[in-house]
């Protein structure tokens, strides 16, 4: 496993002077010359005794990354797969190595496939070169060896040896170019529900997360930053609370926060809240989500807008039409809300910064230490922990800066900076707010002569990746709704069609989010053309499958999940049924739902069908997993999801007033898992953006109430 | 100096008497199995046994809990990491992140205790525990098939 233990690991020699390099040398204690290094090549490491290390650039936060790149790996490297673990590489190794690991990020969906060509050459390459060294060491021809199970037999005369005899002479060959992979008919890892890596320890409490770092000597600091984005720390009190127990140090950090450093997590937390600090709020001081909702209103009919999808005259037609439908949508700001909120680890010396921290990208990770740290990038590393859940959250570094600015100030002191679950809720980078505006026009006939979505709200790259922008316009924000491509296609063609985006930033930061904007999107599109379905008289599912003739495969997920749940058939009594589907992070998806309302307006959601097509399935059970846990994040948006602003901060600060799904109010899930093979789609995502728009449409099929502002919490569901 | 029974043994905490049960497992006592997710008793990742009852630790002040009260932890379930909630976890590959299953475990086990084969709707009824990733169907399996195992 790859848990680090700084108890045992790391030591330090003396105060202000850490001794690092130890990932690479996880048995020997540090300070002590690493041991030669067992590698075959930078992904495969395989021990004298056979154990078999597969090394990671991507991050595990409970999608199973892990386990499915170690697939990968172990697909080529024919090594015996009772025999493997996973180490992390740091972002600093592969920095000094030519970025030997690729990209570390883990977000998009994309651990696997943007990565999964480049691991598995890595694991034929090592199988080569250990052929290559048996080969060699029989004095025969590598063709007449064959490699399975950690075993290279040298067929003619039955000669064995084993994997963990021929690294250290394998790791010495030149490694084979170019490197053959295997046809996806030949695989017998790949496509297996094999169980995950990562289970065992979380069952027993032994895993180790970046809140449970332990090292000699160690503080706890507890960090408050000012309530209002963009506003100052204007000055505290710290004699207020220096006499306090276990308190250290009271610290200032940067121009808006302040900290308390103690022994202990509870002592820094009870100083804090006792510590009296004033705050500027600035210009920020009056926005409120009222304010920030007219702004978005406005944007609804301006007149400039980016353009993200443009098919023929869309407002000609509308015009035109002897019929049009219009209806307003809105989505909120939400907090990631992951169960283990922010911290870091951190050892400054005016010589070397080591963080380590859950974080969904190392190398943004280093970066954002070496500029905290005011050191070169080379004079720092992270030692990645197995995330308590990122959904986004961890692919952007502001707490683990201010736990570096906590650090400096305290030279050679081991710091653990620990967010409270309040200042985790006021303090996110939140799922961006929209509105939408859906226009069509209909004909005489009743069909759709032009479609208009108009979104208005909050650019995430203008925000978090400026240097993203095309000439000012956000790509991302028009997830689900591009003309072509291979990521995140509509699956509808319309007769005219325009998709613009009014952009209107508000001081509240957004950030990518799972799913991220796919979510409202989806619900947009899915929800008002369920609309116009009803307003012409035709059955959804019909009108769908009418616009969907260029688009086999979203056509093909939806009608499996149509045909699962037995669209054509009456649902039990009480029961209603709406559906959905959108194509996004590379993969194909639907979504089926069954729901029922009673006269209280009380949902009860019974059941939920999705289909994936991902092209290939890497571990089909691990699909599973990430269908039924997109569901609930899904749907905790949809029910309870919002974050509120008022006088330039964020109101709800913690589980008891933002509310998620719960075991209670779990619908059943049921997964279909159909890899049509020929691309590499993400699973960690895509369901998510299904989930709410086929449970709405389930609700107005049952209440007749079109809900066009989540969540669902602040509606009234009672039969119309 | 208070005492606390944890798993077995007594432990003497070095803590302020108001410290949440949480934090004198985590910080004092050097047992970080036991997770902080919400610090208001409302999400159940601290979720601890008192006496055989699962209760929400990061809220509950060593103050008022006794030297002869048993306190168990994830770490104090099972000497060898076998409660059959523990064994089926394992089968079904429950955890995801795992963050908040320290809590959920200790949750299942207490509900298996007091109901060797809770139906749907007792497992709905104690298990109000929150987790991110979506693990729900895979606990409530868990839970059916640990009941199975311990009762035929």
């Amino acid at each position: 496993m790859t848990q680090i233990a700084p108890t045992r690991r790391a030591m330090f020699k003396a105060a202000g002077t850490l001794a690092v390099g130890f990932y690479l040398a996880p048995r020997g204690a540090l300070g002590q010359a690493a041991p030669a290094t067992p590698e075959v090549n930078a992904w495969v490491v395989i021990h004298p005794d056979d154990r078999v290390v597969l090394r990671m650039a991507r991050a595990e936060m409970g999608q199973g990354t892990r386990t499915g790149l170690a697939q990968m790996i172990a697909e080529e490297l024919h090594c015996d797969w009772s025999k493997i673990s996973t180490e992390y590489v740091t972002p600093g190794q592969s920095l000094a190595r030519n970025r030997a690991w690729g990209a570390f990020l883990t977000a998009g969906s994309q651990g696997i496939r943007q990565s999964q060509d480049y691991v598995r050459r890595g694991g034929a390459a090592a199988r080569i070169m250990l052929i290559e060294a048996a080969a060699a060491q029989w004095g025969v021809a590598p063709d007449q060896c064959t490699a399975k199970d950690s075993v290279i037999t040298h067929a003619p005369t039955g000669r064995t040896l084993r994997y963990g005899a021929l690294a250290a002479a394998a790791s010495r060959l030149t490694p084979p170019n170019p490197v053959p992979l295997k046809e996806p008919r030949d695989w017998t890892v790949i496509g297996q529900s094999l169980p995950r890596l990562d289970t065992a320890d979380k069952t027993t409490g032994k895993q180790v997360y970046g809140m449970d770092l332990k090292m000699p000597g160690m503080l706890v600091a507890v960090p408050r930053r000012s309530p209002v984005f963009g506003g100052k720390l204007q000055s505290f009190n710290a004699a207020a609370v220096t006499g306090m127990p276990g308190v250290k140090h009271v610290l200032q950090v940067g121009d808006a926060a302040v900290a308390v450093v103690a022994d202990s997590f509870w002592q820094a937390k009870t100083a804090l809240d006792a510590l009296p600090i004033v705050w500027d709020p600035g210009e920020n001081g009056q926005v409120s989500s009222a304010s920030i909702d007219a702004r978005l209103t406005e944007g609804l009919t301006a007149t400039e807008a980016f353009i993200g999808n443009q098919q023929g005259d869309a407002r000609a037609a509308i015009a035109a039409a002897p019929r049009r439908i219009e209806a307003v949508y809105s989505y909120p700001f939400q907090n990631h809300a992951p169960m283990e909120p922010m911290n870091a680890t951190v050892v400054w010396t005016a010589t070397r910064c080591d963080v380590w921290c859950p974080t969904q990208n190392g190398e943004a990770a280093l970066a954002a230490t070496a500029a905290a740290a005011g050191l070169p990038q080379t004079a720092c590393d992270v030692h990645r922990m197995d995330l308590g859940g990122g959904f986004g959250r961890r692919t952007t570094h502001d707490w683990l800066a201010d736990a570096v600015l906590i650090a400096r100030q305290l030279p050679g002191v081991p710091v653990k900076t620990m967010w409270t679950r309040e200042e985790d809720m006021v303090q996110g980078r939140y799922h961006p707010v929209t509105k939408a505006k859906m226009t069509a026009g209909i004909d005489a006939n009743g069909e759709i002569t032009g479609l208009h979505m108009r979104i208005s709200g909050q650019s995430i790259l203008t925000f978090a990746f400026p240097g993203g922008l095309q000439n000012g316009r956000d790509p991302v924000q028009f997830q689900g709704l591009n003309a072509t491509g291979a990521e995140s296609a509509i699956g509808y063609t319309f007769p005219n069609l325009l998709i613009d985006h009014a952009m209107r930033n508000t001081h509240v930061p957004p950030h990518f989010w799972r799913g991220v904007n796919h979510n409202q999107n989806a619900i947009y599109l899915e929800c008002f053309l369920d609309e116009v379905a009803h307003a012409t008289n035709q059955e959804p599912l019909a009108l769908r499958r009418k616009l969907m003739g260029n688009h086999p495969k979203h056509l093909a997920v939806l009608n499996a999940v149509a045909e699962r749940i037995g669209w054509t058939t009456p649902p039990p009594a009480g029961v209603f049924r709406g559906i959905a589907q959108q194509m996004g992070f590379g993969s194909y998806v639907a979504a089926a739902a069954e729901v029922s309302v009673n006269a209280r307006g009380i949902l009860k959601i019974h059941r939920i069908v999705a289909a994936t097509d991902s092209g290939v399935a890497v571990n089909p059970k691990q699909i599973e997993m990430q269908v039924e846990g997109s569901f609930v994040y899904g749907l905790s948006a949809l029910l309870y999801g919002a974050c509120t602003v008022k006088d330039g901060a964020m109101v709800e600060t913690n589980f008891d007033t933002y509310n998620v799904l719960r075991m209670d109010e779990m619908p059943k899930i049921e997964t279909i898992v159909m890899p049509s093979g020929g691309f590499w789609g993400g699973v960690g995502e895509p369901t998510i953006m299904v989930a709410a728009p086929a449970v709405l449409n389930a609700i107005f099929a049952a209440t007749g109430r079109r809900i066009r502002s989540v969540p669902l919490k602040d509606q009234d569901l009672r039969r119309a | 100096m208070a005492k606390l029974h944890i798993n077995g043994s007594v432990v003497e905490v070095n803590a302020a008497p108001d410290t949440p049960l949480l934090w004198a497992l985590r910080d004092h006592a050097g047992m970080t199995g036991t997770k902080y997710g919400c610090g208001v008793a409302a999400c159940g990742a601290c979720t601890v046994h008192l006496d055989g009852h699962a209760v929400r630790s990061c809220a509950l002040p060593i103050s008022a809990i006794t030297e002869t009260q048993r306190i168990v932890t994830i770490e104090g379930l099972s000497p060898e990491g076998n409660h059959p909630i523990q064994v089926a976890w394992r089968a079904l590959d429950v955890p995801q992140c795992g963050f908040c299953q320290s809590g959920m475990i200790m949750a299942a086990a207490a509900l298996l205790a007091e109901k060797p084969r809770p139906t749907d709707a007792d497992i709905d009824a104690a298990m109000s525990n929150i987790c991110r990733c979506g693990t729900y169907n895979r606990v409530r399996a868990g839970i059916h098939q640990a009941a199975a195992g311990i009762t035929g």
